[in-house]
This record gives structure tokens, C-alpha cells and sequence, in this order.
């Protein structure tokens, strides 16, 4: 099994007929992911990639029977693609673009808060994949397996790391989700540890965190209480500087919050299994398992 | 993009938050002509983008306006050091002259995004004049939040509430009021991801202003703001890191001795920590990001190598969009144009990986190929000592 998406899940593409969109489009279908069409408005009637382009979301969910989208709308029309997609219906909308005002993200999130039917991964993320059945994002498909697994993760990059080294152990994964690396952003650690507490087959948990805020405090307290799977987990910032945006626009410590060490203690605390370095994931995967 | 004091200030009170009357000066001549013009005694207040210049030396009261010009004479140039501009400190160009103000009380005002909540949170503390993040953390009682709801701003009951809450009375409270609520207008109008108004002053006559202020605007609403772009200062930025800007790298300078380069900001971070587990020293973090051609892996080279201190190069890169081949090219191309003399460890993982290890052991360059994060981190800063 998996999380969140699977082979069922019938995906449009948001912003379908740009350059970014139309690689990972096609990686999708090679994948095998149920990609049934897209949007770019103003080319509604038209063929891309041999499925159709709509005007409006509501148009493409009325014609295909999508449950779910991706987005790789530019940023300053990101927040308003976020929105479409949640008021045509849409169960899951994951957003890869990097880049969205702070002050839109807020106005997205109010606007999910009264349309709770859909769940935002993103914005700023990889996408999420279920090994096998569907990937939705722009993570390289041949490094995962399929398997029992959970990885959630902040960093792309980083996910790749640890998935890279669970495939080549032989070690599966049921379901990968990069939440990305944003200030505001639709799905959190505590949501995603949830899915994959309640799903039978994630057999074991890896979190990967990062500098600024305060969600893997907040992960390590529910893990504390309600998780018996293993959870290996790894922080990335132990020698960030204080008050520098690192990259991704939420890895920051401020205000003496967001520390690297806060949130180690904190995931010890709560019995995770806490890698001084990246490089040993997959190995303390294995030893938990 | 951090902007001035003095910025900062001009924004505010075009939504009407209450100011001194000041203006900017660059030499001790505009100085004086400044305070001439203000009349009685000034405050001369050195613009850099960093907290604790009292402290520091770079804010003093000049009772005319020709000592306004001794005091800005001293100032100007000087490099001013505090506890947020590192022990380098930042030269002096700009100052700001200001009337003086008979201060009563003095205050705090702040909006900053709670990321819990998905919404800004307006605070507000009796402890004005003091530094902030002391008071978060010693007496976190006394500052007082509302949260913002999007679009709407602080509201009247909300900025009342507050006002009553810091201790404010008579008059004055409709006063504050009106300066909270035009404070949160201006951080949505200008997309000011941190705005902070300390102190925030109540003055013997029963006024209100705001004596000393702080805004940054959010990078990733730039492009609505096109007229905003001016109030960058590029002198208040490393140069190696505005140079990276150019082409898209997100660089920031460190003080080690290995540099870095990195596909992605969490592996980028990564390999800092996993530099320093091994012994050594971070020089940058650098995230190339996933698309990088060759023509930006050789920009990042040119920057990497600018730092003197550097003494190793560690590239980590897991290749998914971007392919460890393309890397490699890249990698040997700049290394060729740019005539590298230090040692350079690779470690790829990723798309077409064989590919891009043969052309790095086939370039005649003398390329340390690491197996591994760990490895190639230990290798590195071996050859970096």
C-alpha cells in the first residue's frame, strides 16, 4: 500500500503546457502515473503530450475525473493555481514552484482552511511518489523501490540521498513525500508521520528536517505519543548561521527559534533514531527494521 | 532584501505611521545643512543594516547643527561593529539627521509571520527600547500578539486591545492605534516579511512615534515591487554574494576553508555539517540548484575560488535532473578556463554517473573521486590541511 496517491490517482497538470511541466509530464506517464490532461489558460481545446489542455480546472476535473494536480504555475500565479484547483474539488494538489510571496501562502492557506477537502503538498517540493504506482513531481524515478518505507522530507535533494541509499540496501519505500521547504506550507511533518502511522503497510518512518520553525518539535511530540513504528530521523543546519536564509526560504533561525540542536533533542526525546550525518540513513533504516 | 532606517521610515509614513522629522545625509555638510534646517538639537543616526549601533557608537545627540557636522564627520566611515554585523563591522555612509523628541515612554511594535498559525502576528510590548529577543525569551509574557487575518490587517478592536495592553492611556491610545493599524497596512501593501518598530516612543506632549524602524521585504514579491529594487544597497552585501546573485547561485560566504557545491539547499546544508563532523571548516554554502548548466557551474567555480581562504573544493551532487555527465563537463571546463590549483574532491550519485566519473578521470585534471557523502568529506578535508 501507500499513502496519498497510487494508481488510482488521476492527475492534471497545472501550468501543462510549459517547459518544466511538459519533462516531468512526460517522466510521469513513463513512470506510468495516470497524468489525464492539463491547464493553461487561453490553450483550453488543444493537445499537448496527446491529452488535453483545459482553460479552467473545473473544465479539465468535469472532463477527466482528476482527483489530483501538480503545479508548476510561476510564482506570482502559484497561490491563485492553488486555489483553482481546490475550489474545482480536488482531493491533492501538489505544488513544486519555488518562490511564492509569504503574503499569497497566507492567503492560500485561509482559503484551504474553508475548502478542507483538499490537501496541499508544497509549495517548494519535489512532488511525492509511491514507488510502483505514481509519481507526481519531479524526483528522479529510478531511485526508488517499492516497498515499506514512509520518507517525508523538507529537502529535495536530501530525500534523494536517503532514498538512494534504502534502494541500493534493497530497502523499499511505501510512500516518499517532499513537504518542501517553505514558511507556510499545505501538509506538515505531523500530517505526513500520521498518514503513515495509520498505514499498515509503512513498516518504518524516515524524517528529514531542517533549520527554522518549530514543525519537527512538533512531529517529535506526536511520535512520542502515537508512533510505535521506527523513525530514523537527520537535521540538516548544525552549522548554519544564525539569521541567514539557507537557501530555502524557511530554513532560518531567528529569534533564538528554529535551532538545529532544539530540534534534535526534541526527536531523541521522542525515541528517534537521530543520524549525526546523512550518509548513514539507509544503514539505520536497515538496523531498525 | 533588508533596506535602511531611513527607508524604512519613508514607507511607514506613507501609510501614516507618525515619524521624526529627519532627513539623509551623506557628508558632514548635507549633515549640518540638515539640522540647520530641522533647528535645536539632533539625533545623528548611522543607516546600516544592523541592530545595536547605539551600543556600538553610531548613534549621537548634536545639541546644534554645527556639531551635527563634527558628529557626522566622526561617524561617516567609521566601521561600525555590533553584535549583529560580525567582528568585521560595516562602513559607515549614510546618516540619518533627526529632530529630538521628549520621550515618556518608550515601546515595541512588531509583525512577523507565525508559521503555526499560516498568518502574521502582530506584537506589541511595554518593554520598548530593549532588545526584543532578550524579552522573548526572559519575560515572554510581556508581549502581546494578534493574529493578522489575511487581507484584512490589524483591526481597530484588535490595535485598542493592544494599545490598552502596553499601558497606554487618555488620548494617546487612539494615537497608537491609528499607528498600529497603519504599521500592519504598510507590511501588506510592501510584502515586509519583518517589520519592527523599536522603540516605539509616547512623548510628554502625548504623541506617538516611531524613533527607530526596521523592514524586510520579501524576496520572492520582488516582482511586485519593481520600485522598491532601488533601496538595495549593495554595500551591505558580501560582494562574492551579490557577484552569485547575477547568475541565479545561492551562495552565502562562510569562514572555513573548504568550499562548497551543492544541487539543493538541504543537501547544500548537509554537506556544511557533514564538512565540519569531519574536521574542517565550511568556506560557503552554495546550492546550484537542480537545473545548472555548465556556464553556472563555472560562474560558481570563479566564485568559490575568489575567497582566499579556500584550500579544497568539495562538489556533492545527486544527479536527478541534473545529470551527473552534464556536471562533469562542466566541472572540466571550468576547471581548464580557470586554471584551478586546488584540490578538487567529487562525489556524484544520480543519473549517468559512470558517464561523468570516466570524463572526470579521463580530463588530466587531478579529480579526488569520492564513494560516498562521508568519504568524500573526510577526503576533503585532509587535503584542505
Amino acid at each position: 500500500m501507500s499513502v496519498l496517491v497510487n494508481e488510482n490517482t488521476r492527475v492534471l497538470v497545472q501550468g501543462f503546457t510549459g517547459k518544466e511541466a511538459t519533462f516531468h509530464a512526460t517522466q510521469s506517464l513513463a513512470y506510468g502515473t495516470k497524468v489525464v490532461g492539463g491547464v493553461t489558460p487561453g490553450k483550453g481545446g488543444q493537445q499537448h503530450l496527446d491529452l488535453p489542455v483545459f482553460n479552467t480546472v473545473a473544465d479539465g476535473v468535469a472532463a477527466t475525473g482528476a482527483n489530483a494536480s501538480v503545479i508548476f504555475v510561476p510564482p506570482p500565479f502559484a497561490a491563485d493555481a492553488i486555489m483553482e484547483a481546490a475550489d474545482a474539488g480536488l482531493a491533492l494538489v501538489v505544488c513544486i514552484t519555488e518562490g511564492i510571496p509569504a503574503e499569497d501562502m497566507i492567503r492560500a492557506w485561509a482559503y484551504l482552511k474553508t475548502h478542507t477537502w483538499t490537501r496541499l503538498i508544497g509549495p517548494n517540493c519535489p512532488g511525492i511518489i509511491s514507488p510502483g504506482k505514481c509519481k507526481i513531481g519531479i524526483m528522479p524515478a529510478h531511485i526508488h523501490k517499492e516497498g515499506n518505507v514512509g520518507v517525508v522530507s523538507r529537502s529535495g535533494t536530501l530525500t534523494y540521498e536517503a532514498v538512494g541509499q534504502l534502494t541500493k540496501l534493497g530497502i523499499g519505500q511505501s510512500t516518499c513525500i517532499g513537504i518542501g521547504g517553505d514558511p507556510i506550507i499545505g501538509t506538515s511533518f505531523t500530517d505526513a508521520i500520521t498518514l503513515f502511522n495509520d498505514d499498515p503497510d509503512t513498516h518504518a518512518i524516515v524524517m528529514i528536517g531542517e533549520i527554522g520553525g518549530t514543525a519537527e518539535e512538533t512531529a517529535a511530540a506526536y511520535i512520542k505519543a502515537k508512533v510505535k513504528k521506527p523513525v530514523v530521523g537527520f537535521i540538516a543546519g548544525r552549522t548554519a548561521p544564525p539569521g541567514r536564509r539557507m537557501g530555502h526560504a524557511g530554513a532560518i533561525i531567528s529569534g533564538g527559534s528554529g535551532k538545529a540542536e532544539d530540534k534534535i533533542a526534541a526527536m531523541k526525546d521522542a525515541g528517534i533514531t537521530v543520524c549525526p550525518t546523512p550518509a548513514t540513513i539507509g544503514e539505520t533504516i536497515k538496523s531498525r527494521l | 532584501m533588508k533596506i535602511h532606517e531611513y527607508q524604512a521610515k519613508a514607507l511607514l509614513a506613507r501609510h501614516g505611521v507618525p515619524v521624526p522629522r529627519g532627513e539623509v545625509a551623506s557628508t558632514p555638510e548635507e549633515a549640518e545643512a540638515a539640522a540647520k534646517k530641522l533647528g535645536g538639537s539632533v539625533v545623528v543616526k548611522a543607516q546600516i543594516h544592523a541592530g545595536g549601533r547605539g551600543k556600538g557608537g553610531g548613534v549621537k545627540v548634536a545639541k546644534d547643527a554645527a556639531e551635527a557636522h563634527t558628529i557626522a564627520g566622526k561617524i561617516l566611515g567609521m566601521t561600525l561593529i555590533t553584535h549583529q554585523t560580525g567582528p568585521e563591522g560595516r562602513v559607515v555612509k549614510k546618516v540619518l539627521i533627526e529632530e529630538t523628541l521628549p520621550i515618556e515612554r518608550e515601546l515595541y511594535l512588531g509583525i512577523v509571520l507565525d508559521r503555526v498559525i499560516g498568518k502574521n502576528v502582530f506584537m506589541a510590548s511595554a518593554d520598548g527600547g530593549m532588545d526584543i529577543e532578550e524579552v522573548a525569551a526572559k519575560t515572554p509574557e510581556r508581549i502581546l500578539k494578534e493574529p493578522l487575518e489575511p487581507g484584512l490587517g490589524l483591526l481597530p478592536f484588535q490595535a485598542r486591545k493592544l494599545a490598552f495592553a502596553i499601558g497606554i492611556t487618555g488620548p494617546a491610545v487612539n494615537l497608537a492605534a491609528h499607528a498600529m493599524i497603519a504599521l500592519s497596512k504598510a507590511v501588506q501593501e510592501f510584502d515586509a516579511s519583518l517589520a519592527e518598530i523599536n522603540p516605539f516612543i509616547l512623548t510628554k506632549d502625548g504623541k506617538v512615534f516611531a524613533l527607530d524602524a526596521k523592514m524586510t521585504i520579501d524576496d520572492n514579491a520582488m516582482f511586485r515591487h519593481k520600485d522598491l529594487a532601488q533601496l538595495r544597497d549593495l554595500n551591505e552585501e558580501d560582494p562574492l554574494e551579490v557577484e552569485a546573485s547575477k547568475f541565479g547561485l545561492n551562495y552565502i560566504k562562510l569562514d572555513g576553508s573548504v568550499a562548497c557545491m551543492v544541487n539543493g539547499a538541504g543537501l547544500a546544508m548537509a554537506t556544511m555539517d557533514i564538512i565540519q563532523y569531519a574536521g574542517g571548516t565550511a568556506a560557503n554554502f552554495l546550492d546550484v540548484g537542480g537545473g545548472a548548466n555548465a556556464e553556472q557551474i563555472k560562474n560558481a567555480f570563479r566564485i568559490l575560488l575568489s575567497d582566499s581562504a579556500v584550500k579544497a573544493v568539495l562538489i556533492n551532487i545527486f544527479g536527478g535532473i541534473l545529470r551527473c555527465d552534464t556536471l562533469a563537463t562542466g566541472v572540466v571546463a571550468a576547471a581548464r578556463e580557470l586554471a584551478i590549483k586546488v584540490p578538487i574532491v567529487v562525489r556524484m550519485e544520480g543519473t549517468n554517473v559512470e558517464l561523468g566519473q570516466k570524463i572526470l578521470l579521463e580530463s588530466g585534471f587531478n579529480f579526488t573521486v569520492a564513494d560516498g557523502m562521508l568519504d568524500a568529506a573526510q577526503k576533503v578535508v585532509g587535503l584542505a590541511k
